[in-house]
């Protein structure tokens, strides 16, 4: 390892390899840390196509995408270690940062100029969606269920209940099905379902699995291992309805209960929160409250789609470009994107108009035959519907951004 | 002649009994446990307060003040000899109300007739300087700076661990069935994997207490569970507190603790709740237990994190003698039968000082055992953490033992050689299966932001390496525990199990 970098990029999963990518084609010199014994990140997991259909215009299973990523990386030699963890990233002046990083090989310090923070997501899990009862065996997350099946060939239960019905939790009812368990019900908190109609139709329907719509799962029950769950109706805030519990027997529970992103690490180093995307506040370079430290994938917000979170990476990788060939990002006039009607998360937080940008935003409620507004650049686009579940990607141009003096906002309108 | 002792129960009572006897020439000490590891009972689960001893009243309860004070003072020292995390915040027993301040002058009069060094009232001015989270309305607090918090689960294993090193047989996955009387004297105790023989048979058994003490023939008491819930939030969310801070007790209630754990995070809680008798393994938590802690942390601090940054919640069940009386006797008939039953809160704090009475008063005392110091008794326990040493000593390691260099928690920084570490000194403990709860008990793992959701399957796959168990049979605390049910296509082979 030398000691010091143009950028060290914190995650090897598709947002980091991307960035890494971007970042070495442009000339920069790159070191990459993975935790994990393996590069790839959550698709190393997914042997379920639905990867890569905008990115490579072709569906690929997330392994088959992760693949091309990775062979790419290969190609270009870009050093990188895996069994590595960065344990601090110091801000040490403006322009230098230094990591600690622990690795099989010895403890290193090194300095980065930018730092690419892509370190992905958390799992919910039971005790912060509010289940009560008891600790037993049989309860996982959707992504340790799917890392002990996929990659470690191990079954984790035979009578399921999922609880989400997002597409994670969707397409691993499918792939309980598919290895001959019992998916017993699939519970989802709101009225409607979380994930594409698609999933719900090719990994429900087609299987004969129930989904219980505004059901919340308040209670697991057993011995040493799960036996039961406890299923209440919800109001429309969500409260569980007393008197309308029904038990159901099982052996496994599996949440699939939403991501939050992951920041221990720069969490540390200071970067301002958003609290609804839990994730960073970003400028339009994807960079973060700390100069140089930028963010991508889903440690800045929760994506839908692998094909995101790789835009992000390659965004984030010329962000740090930018910064590295000008000793800093250039003092800019940031128009701050506020959130109107029906838009519950947005992101980048701030942009500028020294460049187009893409924006990422989820809305509230599911609306149908709506408008997505920016009225101080006057930019309409028709949408036929929106749901919280479909991420909302759309592209802001230089010149219409410089139309806007200090915010833009974003809103859904109903079309009259 | 060795004098042949089997203590039943390796929770923090039974192990602290089997660490003093340690350390005397002429015995042969058995610790019989029916779980797979030490500490997996009543020990796990509870405040982890090393309480000052103010709040038992030497008139009603002499032995619960004395000892209560006494192992405060013995967990300094042992806390330290056994690299049991501890820090010593002292506490803070709020009067949220004017009137509530006759609550604590009757506290402080405890205190003074216990003999708790420290203790003094604070008016509302120094109260918010202790605490600044504390509710500002309140008015005043008694305030006691001895008192500790420790890492609870972690001391029974390390007192065990102490304890075998200095020549006691730890026996897990062992359950007391019967005891052997004879002739009006204890022989030993019956178990699943056979007889043990023993001269003194002591009863340190937690809730189950009482049936081993009808084994002995003794069975005119009852314990009874009382559950305690809490919640944890994550190490990195606030705002905290710095003190241990809870309520002025009420006829109704003793009221929540909210405090800064051992590992940084904010817990609050506990409830109390009877149970029936029944009811000894439901350490299940409830929606109405949980939103009683909310309620009352909420009166108390000014600000509790987010309920979106709770890690976890849980419940533990404390062993309830009748009136509150903790049991610890010796008995003329079964001779050698040693009961220490009941040991309800402050059972964690006063440990240590129990111990030490047993030996001395019971042991030695009434059953007239002479007991000589050994010439050489370690009283240390070799533990480390990586992430806790100095960083040539870290570099120094991993250049030794790359597995040292790799972490697998994330959350809380813990590497593979820390767990090969755990995994060794549990074999070494005498833990027949060695179980992915035991690794936690030990290292910490699974226990921060992600619950195991990263790291788990890594642990798990650790363990099957080093132990030869197949992968999915890896268990989590024991039998019916285990990880998985087979392999990946195990159901599609329609094989029955
Ligand atoms: C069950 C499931 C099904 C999915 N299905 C689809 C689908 O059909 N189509 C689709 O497009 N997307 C799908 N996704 C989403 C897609 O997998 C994610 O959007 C994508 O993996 C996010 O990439 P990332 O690089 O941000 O994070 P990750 O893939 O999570 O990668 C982050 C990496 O960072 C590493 N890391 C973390 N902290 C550190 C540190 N301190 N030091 C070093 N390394 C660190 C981690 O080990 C990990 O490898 C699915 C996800 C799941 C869980
Ligand atoms: C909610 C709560 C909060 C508390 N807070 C505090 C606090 O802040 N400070 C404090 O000082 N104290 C506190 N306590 C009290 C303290 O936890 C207990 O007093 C102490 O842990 C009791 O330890 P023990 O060794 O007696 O019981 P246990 O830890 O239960 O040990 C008994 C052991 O005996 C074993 N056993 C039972 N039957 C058999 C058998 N037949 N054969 C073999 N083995 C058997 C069990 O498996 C168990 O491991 C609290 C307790 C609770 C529940």
């Amino acid at each position: 390892m030398r000691s010091e970098y143009d950028v060290v990029v914190i995650g090897g999963g598709p947002a980091g390899l991307a960035a890494a990518i971007k970042a070495k084609e442009l000339g920069l010199n790159v070191l990459l840390i993975e935790s994990r014994e393996f590069l790839g990140g959550i698709p190393m997991q997914c042997v379920h196509p639905g990867f890569g259909i905008h990115y490579f215009k072709e569906d690929l299973t997330g392994t088959e995408f992760i693949h091309r990523i990775i062979e790419r990386f290969r190609e270009l030699d870009i050093e990188y270690y895996t069994n590595a963890h960065v344990l601090e990233v110091a801000p040490y002046s403006y322009r230098h940062k230094i990591l600690r990083i622990v690795t099989e090989e010895g403890l290193f310090e090194v300095a980065a100029k930018t730092v690419i923070y892509a370190a992905g997501a958390r799992e919910r899990h039971m005790f912060e969606i509010g289940i009560t009862g008891h600790r037993v065996a049989g309860i996982y997350t959707a992504g340790e269920a799917q890392t002990m099946m996929d990659i470690y060939g191990v079954m984790p239960g035979k009578e399921i209940v999922i609880v989400g019905s997002g597409d994670v939790g969707l397409i691993m009812a499918r792939r309980f099905t598919l290895e001959g368990a019992k998916v017993k019900a699939v519970i989802e908190l709101m009225p409607y379902p979380g994930g594409l109609t698609r999933n719900v139709v090719q990994c429900l329907e087609d299987f004969g699995i129930p989904l219980y719509l505004s059901h919340a799962v308040t209670r697991v029950e057993g011995k040493r291992r799960v036996e039961r769950v406890i299923v209440t109706k919800v109001d429309e805030k969500l409260r569980p309805i007393p008197g309308t519990e029904e038990s159901i027997e099982c052996d496994t529970v599996v949440l699939a209960a939403g991501l939050v992103p992951y920041l221990k690490v720069i969490e540390k180093a200071g970067v301002e929160i958003d609290p609804v995307t839990r994730g960073p506040v970003v400028n339009s370079y994807l960079e973060t409250s700390v100069p140089g430290i930028f963010v991508a994938g889903n440690a800045l917000v929760i994506n839908d789609l692998v094909d995101y979170v790789v835009e992000q990476g390659e965004e984030a990788a010329m962000g740090a470009y930018e910064f590295v060939k000008n000793g800093g990002l250039p003092a800019l006039k940031w128009r701050k994107l506020v959130k109107g009607r029906n838009i519950r998360l947005a992101v980048p937080h701030y942009l500028a108009d020294t460049k187009d940008v893409t924006i990422y935003a989820r809305v509230g409620e599911p609306e149908e035959n709506v408008r997505l507004r920016f009225p101080e650049i006057g930019k309409e686009i028709r949408l036929p519907f929106v749901k919280p579940s479909e991420m909302i990607r759309v592209k802001l141009k230089r010149e219409e951004i410089a139309r806007a003096k200090d915010r833009i906002t974003m809103e859904v309108v109903r079309d009259e | 002649m060795k004098t042949r002792i089997a203590i039943i129960g390796a929770g923090v009572v039974g192990a602290s009994i089997a660490r003093v006897l340690s350390q005397y020439e002429g015995l042969e000490v058995h610790l019989i446990e029916r779980n797979v590891d030490a500490g997996m009972g009543v020990s796990k689960a509870n405040t982890g307060i090393i309480h000052p001893g103010h709040e038992d009243d030497p008139e009603k309860h002499p032995l619960r003040a004395k000892l209560c004070v006494e192992g405060n003072r013995l967990w300094y020292q042992w806390t330290k000899e056994l690299r049991i995390p501890a820090k010593w915040p002292g506490e803070l027993m709020v009067a949220l109300e004017e009137e509530d301040i006759k609550v604590a002058e009757y506290y402080l009069e405890l205190a003074q007739k216990n003999g708790v060094p420290g203790v003094r009232l604070v008016d509302r001015e120094e109260l918010l300087r202790l605490e600044p989270n504390v509710n500002p309305n309140a008015a005043g607090a008694l305030w006691a700076p001895t008192a500790g918090v420790m890492s609870s689960p972690m001391a029974a294993v390390a007192l065990t661990e102490n304890a075998v090193d200095n020549g006691v047989k730890f026996h897990p996955e062992t359950e007391v069935r019967g005891i052997k009387v004879e002739n009006g004297e204890v022989k030993g105790v019956e178990t699943n994997r056979g007889f043990i023989e023993a001269d003194i048979v002591i009863n340190a058994a937690g809730l189950y207490a009482d049936r081993i003490s009808a084994m002995a023939g003794i069975d005119h008491f009852t314990i009874r569970p009382r559950k305690g819930e809490y919640y944890i939030f994550d190490d990195d969310a606030g705002p905290k507190v710095r003190r241990i801070v809870h309520q002025t007790p009420t006829p109704t209630t003793k009221g929540v603790y909210v405090i800064t754990e051992m590992n940084d995070g904010v817990m609050i809680g506990p409830t109390a709740e009877d149970l029936p008798e029944e009811a000894k393994d439901d350490t299940s938590t409830t929606r109405e237990g949980l939103e009683f802690v909310w309620e009352m942390a909420k009166k108390l601090v000014k600000g509790l994190p987010p309920r979106s940054r709770v890690i976890r919640t849980f419940a533990g069940l404390r062993p309830e003698p009748p009136d509150g009386r903790w049991i610890i006797e010796a008995y003329d008939d079964p001779w050698g039968f040693i009961n220490v039953a009941g040991i309800r809160s402050p059972g964690l704090t006063a440990a240590p000082a129990i111990a030490h009475y047993v030996a001395e008063e019971l042991i030695k005392g009434k059953l007239d055992v002479k007991l000589t110091k050994k010439s050489r008794w370690n009283p240390y326990r070799n533990a480390f953490w990586f992430k806790a040493l100095p960083r040539e000593k870290q570099a120094e390691l991993v250049k030794e033992n790359p597995s040292h260099g790799r972490v697998i928690c994330m959350c809380r920084t813990i590497t593979e050689g820390d767990i090969l570490d755990a995994i060794a000194r549990m074999k070494k403990m005498g833990v027949r299966t060695i179980t992915l709860d035991g690794v936690k008990l030990r290292t910490g793992v699974t226990g921060g932001t992600c619950q195991g959701s990263f790291c788990r399957v890594r642990i798990a796959n650790i363990i099957a390496r080093e132990t030869g168990v197949p992968l999915w049979k890896v268990s989590i605390k024991g039998e019916g525990t285990e990880y998985g049910i087979g392999d990946i296509k195990v159901l599609l082979r329609g094989e029955e199990e």
